[in-house]
């Protein structure tokens, strides 16, 4: 244990001389840093939210309402392929998660079977002897679904944060059916909680041949298929249910102004699916009109005058230029999936952050100051052996945290405290034995050998158990508390190497210079 | 040469094992103390546990709290909590989780309905109670904001759902057992069984008593409390596993020693290197707990208890407990001294 290769000696330095590097960018302010060139170490410790201020917004997405959706569209698909083969039935509804209907002659049940098959309706059906149709989702299904509208779900909220300009937003996932969204520097996130929250869903419909003209009053009863949605100029419209387009075909939507009118418009481009669809519907049904539909209302209704081949129109509704930029942006970043609800909103102002950080640097600078003075007491040389690695732990530690891009949150300022102290441990452990060893008459030599060799065991074992727990927080806590369970792990990992190489190395050399006869511990 | 502070004379003998019942019987009362105050006083659950709204402000001038308080609780948000904390300037004030009224479902509807023209019935009475709710607190914010005027700053603002609440308890618990086991587990690997079961009860006994603590003072108790009480486990472990790593030393050494006297000596032994460690890793917790400000103050003081008490457990709990746990002496003392473990790594 006091003896040191040549090799071992030098990457110790290179790793405390490489610590002190990456730690340095910590020093400039961002603009400074990203001045450096790009071959010199610049990254810095990015602060958590209760350090710089900003908000975070937990968000639940209501997946049922999909879940719902999607079997609203499975019942219409359901009728549509019985009423083009004219098989009677009764009773087609959605409930408790399931459609369903009742055959009026059960002897029809293999040739719905077949029929299903050729047309399958999203859901899987199943039909009894007495001609009970049950279609619902598999279990599968369902988790497939959840995965896959959370996924769009958080590539939407990020499109819409990104086109408002927020700098550095982080949205995770969380659990099954959550998403948390991160915004520092948002001190009042109302605005952006309402543009996130928009489900902006656009769908193209035809407007029912049935009733070809917007009607003032809300009809009470439309034909099978069909659906009367308000519009915005007030009166009602009654389109058919079928969907045509929906806003994910679109590739491009910028506002812009009616050629020849000059009012507000919203120019759009659909991806080549989308125009070779809307080629064929807008040649098909040339002289009906077409409904746009936002959020269950029918913005525009422009009759179909010619074939429109490139994919390209636009939408003229009853709009403020404003209107148009804002629905630009919304079909730019694309429809939710599924609406959205806060659950947890926590905001910070930046001059509460500024204060954490004073503070957080006080009491650690004070607590370091205060443990520095009474190791010196304690242990007077070995003291200063001591201090010395106490510092580059520090050094390290904010140089691996650099490193890794890792956040600083007020709790982890509080576990670097703490892995101070366990450094600390190592050290007082080392020292204790070493003392042991001289009250057993062993001479300086032997006495740190065998100090080392006895502390090392201990020492691996009590920073071991610390890791362990810290895993668990890091796994199982939530936002902040992970914080304090990474830096309470780089910490313990790098006070194992400052304790057990650093110190060691600065013994052995004085050891070598000194050649005491005695050691003064 | 200046040879340092020796706190603690090497030949220092004290019959830690005496007092054993004594001790056994205070940790006891502690725990089952502890456990009656969390079952019938309740904890001081931060808005994190229990849902709701915390605000923290900043007044122009020294905040008038009875002033305030008055202002506040004409509003009818509920129980008004408020604290003065840090600078006379600074108040934080906690509302309750409100609960949604008809007036907010009438506007919630209004406006789903005004946005989202044409929803479905079915649809509409889903969506609104969760807007509503979700509209009261808004309301309650504003409220506050309203009434407290445009002077005041408002430095921090948190709405917890209860929903979220119970799931944050519910996770908090599962990290703190599940640590403590992976602990244990740990320890059992490395030494015995009996030093594993006796880490858990004594880890267990400080948790539960620095929860009970909590349950005591009534202090605030939040995910950083939680922090802090995991952060007393693995402190605690440490200073365990210290100890138990002597004993299994001495375990080897003398094989014929009384296990009592044994057990005593070895605690006697590590008595220098457990006063200094404690001793500075309370000196920066209480740098933290006198300069870290408000928001570390439950952390610090949790830490400063854990610290004694971890201690404390590990003298008089941890160590003397394993004189009834039938210990195989034998099979310690043929283990592999770790010494020799030591060396063999290059």
């Amino acid at each position: 244990m006091v003896h040191f290769a040549k090799w071992q000696t030098w990457l110790t330095l290179a790793i405390l001389v490489a610590g002190i590097i990456f730690s340095l960018p910590n020093l400039l302010t961002q603009q400074q840093a990203d001045a450096l060139p790009s071959w010199v170490p610049h990254n810095r410790i990015s602060l958590g939210l209760d350090l710089q201020g900003g908000s975070h917004l937990l968000f639940q997405v209501d997946i049922d309402a999909v879940v719902r959706e999607r079997l609203e569209t499975a019942k219409d698909s359901l009728r549509d392929v019985l009423r083009k083969n004219s098989i009677n039935y009764t009773g087609l509804v959605v409930a408790n998660d399931t459609v369903t209907a009742q055959l009026a002659d059960p002897s029809t049940r293999d040739k719905v079977q077949s029929l299903l098959q050729d047309s399958p309706i999203g859901v899987a059906v199943q039909i009894d002897d007495t001609g009970k149709i049950q279609g619902a989702f598999s279990d599968q299904d369902i988790r497939q679904l959840k995965g896959q509208i959370i996924e769009q779900s958080i590539e939407i909220v990020r499109r819409r944060i990104d086109l408002e300009g927020v700098k550095e937003p982080t949205i995770i996932r969380q659990g099954e059916d959550r998403v948390i969204v991160q915004l520092p520097g948002v001190g009042d996130p109302t605005h952006l909680q309402e543009l996130i929250g928009k489900t902006a869903k656009m769908t193209f419909h035809l407007v029912s041949d049935a009733a070809p003209t917007p009607t003032h009053e809300k009809p009470t009863t439309v034909p099978p298929g069909t659906v009367a949605l308000p519009s915005t100029d007030g009166g009602y419209e009654i389109i058919e249910t079928r969907v045509i387009l929906t806003g994910e075909n679109l590739v491009d939507a910028q506002a812009g102004t009616h050629p020849t009118n000059g009012r507000p418009i919203v120019n759009f481009e659909f991806d080549s699916a989308g125009a070779r669809k809307f080629a064929r519907v807008t040649t098909d049904d040339v002289n009906r009109r077409f409904a746009i539909v936002l959020d269950n209302e029918v913005i525009s209704a422009p009759r179909i005058n010619e074939p429109i081949p490139g994919g390209r129109g636009f939408i003229e509704g009853q709009f403020t230029p404003q209107q148009t930029h804002d629905l630009a942006v919304e079909l730019r970043a694309g429809a939710l999936p599924a609406p959205l609800t806060v659950l947890e909103k926590r905001t910070v102002g930046a001059e509460l952050g500024a204060d954490s950080i004073a503070t957080g640097k006080l009491a650690s600078f004070m607590g370091l100051a205060l443990v520095i003075v009474a190791v010196l007491i304690c242990y007077g040389l070995f003291g200063v052996f001591t201090n010395v690695a106490l510092m580059f732990n520090f050094v390290l530690l904010v140089a691996a945290m650099s490193l890794l891009q890792a956040t600083l949150t007020l709790p982890g300022i509080a576990g670097m405290v703490l892995s101070l102290g366990i450094a600390v441990d190592a050290n007082v452990l080392i020292h204790e034995r070493i003392r042991e060893e001289v009250r057993n008459a062993r001479g300086p030599v032997m006495a740190i050998d065998a100090g080392y060799r006895a502390a090392f065991g201990t020492i691996a074992d009590s920073h071991l158990t610390t890791i362990i727990s810290s895993a668990f927080l890091l796994y199982f806590g939530s936002g902040t508390v992970k914080g304090f369970a990474v830096t309470l792990i780089l910490g313990t990992i790098i006070s194992l190497f400052t304790a057990v190489v650093v110190t060691r190395l600065f013994i052995v050399v004085w050891l070598r210079h000194a050649r005491p006869q005695v050691l003064p511990i | 040469m200046y040879r340092g502070l020796h706190l603690i004379p090497h030949d220092t003998r004290i019959d830690f094992m005496r007092y054993h019942k004594v001790t056994f019987a205070f940790s006891m009362i502690m725990v089952v103390g502890s456990i009656l105050l969390i079952a019938f006083k309740g904890l001081n659950f931060g808005v994190d546990f229990a849902g709701g709204i915390l605000m923290e402000v900043t007044a122009p001038g020294p905040a008038d709290l009875s002033k305030l308080r008055l202002q506040l609780t004409e509003l009818g948000l509920g129980e008004v909590s408020l604290q003065q904390f840090g600078k006379p300037e600074t108040v934080s004030i906690r509302l309750q989780h409100q609960n949604y009224g008809d007036q907010d479902l009438a506007t919630v509807s209004e406006k789903l309905k005004t946005e989202r023209k044409g929803i479905a019935k079915d649809e509409l009475d889903r969506l609104a109670p969760v807007l509503a709710e979700q509209e009261a607190q808004q309301r309650a914010i504003k409220a506050v904001q309203t009434a407290l005027g445009p002077t005041y700053t408002y430095d921090r603002t948190d709405f917890v759902g209860p929903k979220v609440g119970s799931e944050l308890i519910q996770s908090a618990i599962w990290a703190t057992v599940l640590a403590l086991f992976g602990i244990m587990a740990y320890v059992w690997f490395r030494y015995e069984w009996q030093f594993g079961v006796n880490c858990l009860v004594a880890l267990a006994h400080d948790c539960i008593t620095t929860v009970g603590m909590f349950a005591l003072i009534g202090w605030q108790f939040d995910l950083t409390t939680v922090a802090a009480v995991l952060t007393i486990a693995g402190y605690s472990v440490n200073d365990t596993v210290v100890i138990y790593d002597r004993i299994r030393e001495e375990l080897r050494r003398y094989k014929k020693m009384p296990l009592g006297e044994l057990l005593s000596m070895s605690i006697n032994r590590t008595l220098s290197r457990t006063v200094m460690t404690s001793g500075l890793t309370l000196l920066s917790v209480i740098a933290i707990l006198f300069f870290g400000g408000e928001v570390l103050r439950g952390f610090s003081l949790a830490m400063t208890w854990g610290i004694v008490a971890g201690t404390y457990s590990t003298i008089c709990v941890a160590s003397p407990m394993l004189i009834y746990m039938n210990l195989r002496r034998e099979k310690v003392g043929s283990m592999k001294p770790d010494a020799e473990k030591a060396a063999s790594r290059p």
